[in-house]
């Protein structure tokens, strides 16, 4: 059951994936002021079905507040956020009504936070935690449910028999592998990410990351993954923007400006990275 | 299938009182389908960084760079990634991978990028493995902790386990032994007389003979450097 339910997702965007007609995400002159202070100002970018796209710069640079509009948590003061959505195509997410985006934000969109608390309901068993979204979807049957819950955990490499603990007995990658499993249950095709691997070992930060690349390939998802952390990027986001006092300052193909940077902001920061 | 056009790369140093470093000038030629050419010259004359810009890597200042039906020098970032996922294979000096994942995988990972099945994948990937002798316990350890010739043969596997249409080689044969430079050796025959095109620096010089059908000499792209 739950092998077959991911399959047709599977499939259902592995098919169209490289020859889209149209991106699954357009983004036009975004801002967002807090009073007088620039969060971000005037950015725009086509999102294509499959691409991850990472987004860099340093604390303060706006790139979390521009994540938060992206996804709908902010509202921005100006711009557009058009996504395809599956019933009726291009649609202007800032100027949805609020049921609709939240039903978004349940089905097409998903959201990893830094810190799993943020995304996890912490005195919930993780099969509950998975559980939980696929009832907000309307899935009933309990049977089911916790059948498709024990394969997220096994896909997320967490064991079935953790199934009742609640996430407070578990490490701090088990808590991001299980915000990951939750949030990928019910076959979104956005996934945004604020500094996913923010805050682990570095080797549980690998093994998240392997995990991360295997389901974005798997599922052809598209992704939008903010971190400052430019060795994540390299490994995981297909483009890359640079972000500095708000504004996007570069961006193109992650290699080629993690390797040739073309700002002068982009260098310095490339050039900082310390050399273990 | 490869065509460079009056290509041109100059790296400016924004914070380094913006300096500018012309490292390339009106670089053109050409490679056919199943020809394979080399390109030579001193040490910094920009051979390396002649493959990157064909890969896409660095960012071409003025100049075409055509592979089939694609400038790389004009290209979106999706139709760069299109191309070195079907068209363009890369074998560098270098091994950049996840770590802890494993060797035969890291190998399978372009087709499954392609959609090849698991299990196809990961076939191809243990034969060619087992071809260029890497042993067959070191198939589920990750590459990162491997020597430099064993890193290298997981490089060569990485990038002729696909058949690309057009290839780029970095020194294939460095730090092989003989058995494994003969090797790789018939893997780029094998891949011309499948008709790729193929660029390669050699500083083996029987390689470059019994491999390349001419020679690009990159030194005279070098832009003439001010005293």
């Amino acid at each position: 059951m739950s092998g077959k339910f991911f399959e047709e997702f599977s499939q259902d965007f592995s098919k169209n994936l490289w020859g889209a007609p149209q991106p699954l995400l357009q983004v036009e002159g975004l801002s967002k002021f807090y009073g007088a202070r620039r969060g971000c100002a005037d950015v725009s970018f086509d999102l294509w079905p499959g691409e991850v796209m990472g987004i860099v710069g340093e604390s303060g640079s706006g790139k979390t507040t521009l994540l938060n509009c992206l996804a709908g948590h902010l509202a921005p003061d100006t711009g557009r956020v058009l996504f395809d959505t599956r019933a009726h195509g291009m649609q202007d997410t800032v100027t949805m009504s609020e049921p609709e985006r939240r039903m978004l934000g349940r089905t097409d969109w998903a959201f990893v936070h830094q810190h799993a608390s943020d995304g996890l309901r912490m005195n919930v068993s993780a099969g509950g935690n998975v559980g939980e979204r696929l009832m907000a979807v309307g899935a009933r049957n309990y049977g089911d449910i916790r059948e498709r819950a024990t394969d997220w955990l096994g896909r997320v490499e967490i064991s079935g028999d953790r199934i009742d603990d609640r996430p407070t007995a578990f490490s701090g990658g088990m808590r991001q592998r299980l915000q990951i499993a939750r949030n990928l249950v019910t076959g979104p095709r956005l996934v945004f990410m604020d500094e996913p691997t923010g805050g682990l070992d570095v080797s549980v930060q690998a093994r998240l990351l392997d995990l991360l690349r295997g389901l974005v390939r798997e599922m052809g998802l598209s992704a939008i993954i903010v971190t400052h952390d430019l060795a994540v990027v390299r490994l995981l986001a297909d483009r890359l923007m640079v972000m500095k006092d708000g504004q996007v300052v570069e961006n193109g193909l992650t290699d080629q400006v993690l390797d040739d940077p073309q700002h002068g902001y982009t260098q310095l920061l490339v050039s900082s990275v310390l050399q273990v | 299938m490869i065509q460079i056009e009056n290509l041109s790369k100059t790296f400016t140093l924004h914070n380094q009182g913006g300096a500018e470093i012309p490292v390339l000038t009106g670089a053109s030629f050409s490679v056919a389908p199943g020809d394979c050419v080399a390109l030579t010259g001193p040490s910094g004359a920009g051979k390396s960084t002649l493959m990157r810009l064909i890969y896409g890597n660095y960012r071409a200042a003025s100049g075409h760079i055509r592979i089939g039906q694609l400038d790389v020098a004009q290209a979106a970032p999706r139709q760069i990634i299109a191309l070195r996922r079907e068209t363009l294979g890369y074998v560098s000096q270098f091994l950049r991978v996840v770590p802890r994942v494993p060797t035969r995988e890291v190998v399978a990972e372009p087709l499954l990028a392609l959609g090849t099945p698991r299990e196809e994948a990961i076939a191809r990937a243990e034969a060619l493995l087992a071809r260029l002798n890497l042993p067959e316990r070191l198939w589920s350890l990750s590459p990162t902790t491997f020597s430099g010739g064993e890193q290298q043969r997981v490089n060569i596997a990485r990038g002729f386990v696909h058949a690309y249409p057009a290839l780029l080689l970095d020194e294939p044969t460095a730090s092989l032994d003989a058995g494994n430079r003969e090797v790789v050796l018939s893997l780029v025959e094998e891949a011309k007389a499948r008709g790729a095109a193929i660029i390669g620096i050699f500083h083996d010089e029987a390689a470059r003979d019994r491999l390349c059908d001419r020679q690009v000499d990159v030194g005279v792209f070098t832009p003439a450097r001010a005293a």
